[in-house]
């Protein structure tokens, strides 16, 4: 809930800057280890843009694969979860490098 | 008022001139604004703040995450009077209801401050920037910042800490860090509370370190009971290198001036 305030925050301060008054589509990037649930975020989502100039705004939610480093092999290797062993070697030692974006990409404004 | 964006419209007025409109509507046209915005980029901006005042001030912040129950403030308690008077601590307490924490907190003698987050689930950097400035933590202490209880919405926010905690009671189940797996990923350091019941329980410990450190193969696990003492030297001498570092970053800067 308090992600989609922030979201409505951004949103505000983007329609001043922009001259928008109103939102038709909000594009999110969630990736696997941003510790958001894009389910609770677009209910959330409805609520929180309720009479706003996102009222009625539709949620598209971008899901990006993860990457890691395996320690073992040293291979960037794609994964969906942090405990994920290393496709290539079995390694469990992976090192997240990216998966943890929390972003809005794109808005489709009037 | 304009049936297009509705300026005009709730009676605003420029002085001395009927409402006129300045700018021109494409009508009814969508455009779409390409954009690559951090929804954390406030609590961020927040947290960047906290840990330029706590660096400046050689002060050890560490958040001290767990789920509810896992002996968070008693570990604490703990832990200051194990310090003694060795070591200046103070404590931010964050739950969503009572000052019960921060007053076990400064029956201890420490200096605590309580912040409630009401229907938060967790703190951010903003409410830890006051309670630090209400607070205003001696130079070279060690601040602890407790979390609210929860194991996945805190691992979003950053408080502007030098490390993170998390703190596992090993009532819990060795599964733990595969079923919260982001808090263990962005902890530096596992605790494993409450070894003392280890006996009367199936936990299995060498599970729950493999499980540790399938989720982030850096940080380091420490078994400790805050009931019994059991462990508490090795907590203890973790935080002291971390402080001695923390303050060497400050007599650095002071040198530099």
């Amino acid at each position: 809930m308090s992600l989609c305030e922030s979201v409505l925050d951004i949103i505000k301060d983007l329609a001043v800057r922009d001259r928008f008054t109103q939102v038709k589509r909000v594009c999110l990037e969630v990736g696997p280890f941003s510790s958001v649930e894009p389910e609770a975020l677009r209910f959330g989502f409805d609520v929180v843009m309720r009479g706003s100039v996102a009222d009625g705004a539709k949620l598209d939610i971008e899901t990006p694969e993860g990457s890691a480093l395996c320690l073992e092999c040293l291979e960037t290797v794609a994964v969906r979860h942090r405990y994920d062993v290393c496709p290539i070697c079995g390694a469990s030692a992976l090192q997240t490098k990216s998966g943890e974006e929390l972003r809005i990409r794109e808005l489709e404004v009037i | 008022m304009c049936g297009t964006c509705g300026c005009g419209g709730g009676g605003a007025r420029i002085e001395n001139t009927a409402f006129e409109h300045h700018h021109h509507h494409a009508a009814g046209e969508s455009r779409i604004i390409q954009l690559e915005h951090d929804i954390l980029a406030k609590n961020d901006a927040y947290a960047a703040q906290n840990r330029a005042f706590l660096a400046a001030h050689g002060v050890l912040a560490l958040n001290l995450v767990s789920s509810p129950g896992a002996g968070k403030t008693a570990l604490l308690v703990k832990t200051i009077e194990r310090l003694g008077g060795r070591q200046n601590a103070c404590v931010i307490e964050g739950d969503q209801q009572t000052s019960n924490d921060a007053e076990r907190i400064r029956a201890t003698g420490a200096a605590a401050i309580q912040i409630n987050t009401g229907k938060g689930c967790h703190l951010d950097a903003h409410m830890v920037g006051h309670a630090i400035e209400r607070l205003a933590p001696p130079d070279r202490c060690l601040l602890f910042i407790e979390n609210v209880g929860n194991l996945v919405c805190p691992a979003g926010f950053d408080l502007g800490e030098a490390h993170r905690v998390v703190i596992l009671s090993v009532t819990e189940g060795e599964d733990k860090p595969l079923k919260y797996p982001d808090i263990f990923a962005t902890s530096d350091l596992v605790l494993m509370n409450k070894t003392d019941l280890l006996p009367h329980l199936e936990f299995d410990m060498d599970q729950a370190i493999a499980n540790a450190r399938r989720v982030n193969p850096r940080s380091t696990i420490l078994p400790v009971s805050a009931r019994t003492g059991e462990g508490l030297n090795a907590w203890i001498d973790w935080l002291t290198d971390a402080q001695a570092t923390a303050a060497a970053g400050l007599s650095k800067a002071a040198a530099a001036l």
